[in-house]
């Protein structure tokens, strides 16, 4: 008997979690903030599936119910993926070590 | 176009990208590196798509518009925030990924047959579960992170909004999303699919008006979970290895940063989500308060004392945020340090009002991050400590934790900064703190009071150095 596709990406789902449990918990507390922005940015991958909703009208009628949201989507995921990289770049940019002539 | 397993093993390499991003902030020196993982994840990820479905017809300028839209607003944002608005900030960004969610999935409830999940009225019963799950969980985050926007920015009052029978309510409301969840799957209705969605919006909100604001550090975190919760149900909807990757990393993420915020107040998740704390302490601590004395001083004194010490310990909290005093604060550091006094600053988990708050305004103020320390490093060291400079902290210094197990503090971790031989306590009256308890650091022989505004008073110790 075939095993169903749900249950391998269960499995990675469930293997993922564990991953991100060791890989947050070696995450520096002075580097939470950051971590909290990053994470909202990576989160926004979800804008994958509104590309594909977006992209689901067709030619004649691009702007029907389903893909508007997918439109909607797609701009509020980018807000989130520039938003959440930019600003984490501004934050990590100013983590600096002491100068060591002082 | 590309092959459906050629894009699924790229959806794989972004989701693995996304783990380094993660990895890289372990380290201040390794992380702005792990940022670019995480934004060439991304890029693979959206050009997979686009790539994947190939049809490059006129649909795709409107794509690209909206995407523009989006990039600008986020970038602007990114830009404009001050600092000391990171919290709110945050906060802003998951309602946006909930909504995101609750999008995606009404969208792939109208037209299942653009996701492969069936046609309207017969989707998969697989696709509808999840489908349901990722919608929910979407609102609820979006509708929770949009109080707490709103409570963080001022708008809504940070104090807990109680009332008779909210947490019968909240679990009737839970209960009949399952219930409706249930009803939605047998009989494929697009009126329960609203409602549905009504109701999650409903218990969002319901659920964050009871949490205070000095507890928003636990429900930014938990939000920040629920939003991978949502990511990831959207995932199984659409079969897609790279949101199932992120959705269960930035779950784990929120669900530790929840832990480590509850254990740094000493209280259960459980006891931070049932809300109220801090609306009902307070009336019980006004009723029978003694005057006891109270040595305040002025910038002068506050100068002299430091002047004389070797070695200063800072604690700062979220006073400080709200009078943006940490340009001021670094300021006097450096008139510390030339006068050869070692200055190091000590953080407690929960200052501020998100993990990590006070590292983040000591870095834009230029403080090197390599002489801020956690409450476990720096603890010991008050004790071998000539000044400790609190400036907007105060129950994490509250010695009451220790000693009064009355006190609805007790067992949490402080600072131990009445071990030093003299404390500095910038803040602007006697009232209590959040908890609603009064300090007894207050009334210490070794305590000079400096009451005053965080930044002007450090300004003014500086010219008095």
């Amino acid at each position: 008997m075939e095993i169903d596709p749900f249950i391998f990406r269960l499995s990675i789902f469930i293997l993922s979690i564990f991953i991100g449990y060791y890989v947050v918990w070696s995450v520096t507390p002075s580097l939470h903030t950051p971590l909290m922005s990053v994470t909202n940015a990576i989160s926004s991958v979800i804008i994958v599936g509104a590309i594909i909703a977006g992209l689901a009208g067709n030619s004649a009628n691009i702007f029907n119910s389903s893909s508007i949201f997918g439109f909607l989507a797609i701009s509020l995921a980018a807000t989130n993926i520039f938003g959440g990289f930019l600003v984490t770049q501004r934050m990590l940019a100013m983590y600096k070590k002491k100068k060591k002539d002082k | 176009m590309i092959s459906a397993n050629l894009s699924a093993i790229f959806y794989l390499i972004s989701g693995v990208l996304f783990i380094l991003a993660l990895r890289g902030l372990s380290s201040p020196e390794t992380s702005r590196q792990g940022n670019f993982f995480g934004i060439l994840g991304m890029v693979i990820a959206i050009t997979v798509t686009f790539l994947s479905i190939g049809d490059f017809s006129s649909g795709f300028v409107y794509v690209f518009i909206f995407l523009l839209i989006g990039a600008l607003i986020g970038a602007f944002i990114a830009y404009k925030i001050p600092m000391t608005a990171m919290p709110e900030l945050v906060a802003g960004f998951h309602s946006l990924v909930g909504l995101a969610a609750v999008f995606v999935a009404i969208s792939a409830f109208l037209n299942p047959e653009a996701f492969n999940l069936g046609s309207p009225g017969d989707i998969k019963l697989g696709s509808l579960i999840e489908m349901s799950i990722g919608a929910a969980v979407g609102a609820i985050t979006f509708s929770g992170s949009v109080i707490a926007f709103l409570k963080l920015q001022g708008i809504m009052s940070g104090s807990p909004i109680t009332f008779k029978g909210q947490h019968p309510l909240n679990a009737l409301i839970l209960i009949s999303i399952v219930v409706v969840t249930y009803l939605l799957c047998s009989t494929q209705s697009a009126n329960l699919f609203w409602i549905l969605l009504a109701i999650s919006f409903l218990i969002g909100f319901l659920l964050i008006i009871p949490i205070g604001g000095a507890d928003m550090p636990v429900v930014i975190s938990m939000l920040n979970s629920y939003s991978g919760w949502a990511a990831a149900g959207i995932g199984f909807t659409l079969e897609n290895t790279a949101l199932i990757i992120t959705g269960a990393l930035v779950g784990s993420s929120g669900a530790i940063l929840s832990y480590i915020m509850c254990k740094g107040m000493n209280r259960s998740f459980f006891n931070v989500i049932l809300g109220g704390f801090g609306a009902t302490d307070q009336i019980s601590s006004t009723g029978s308060k003694e005057q006891k004395p109270v040595k305040s001083g002025n910038a002068e004194d506050a100068a002299f004392l430091m002047k004389n010490a070797s070695s200063v310990i800072i604690v700062p909290g979220y006073g400080m945020a709200v009078a943006q005093a940490q340009h001021a604060l670094r300021e006097m550091v450096d008139t510390l340090k030339k006068n050869d006094i070692k200055v190091t600053y000590a953080i407690h988990p929960v200052a501020g009002r998100m993990p990590g708050h006070m590292n983040v305004l000591l870095a834009e103020a230029n403080v090197p991050y390599d002489e801020v320390f956690e409450l476990e490093e720096i603890n010991n060291d008050f004790a071998n400590t000539d000044v400790a400079f609190v400036i907007g902290a105060n129950d994490v210094t509250n010695p009451a934790a220790k000693t009064d197990p009355q006190s609805p503090i007790y067992g949490m971790p402080v600072l131990d900064v009445e071990k030093c031989k003299s404390v500095l306590f910038v803040k602007r009256s006697l009232s209590p703190g959040y908890a609603g308890i009064d300090n007894d650091l207050f009334y210490k022989e070794n305590t000079l009071m400096l009451f005053a505004d965080a930044k002007k008073m450090t300004e003014d110790i500086t010219k008095n150095l």
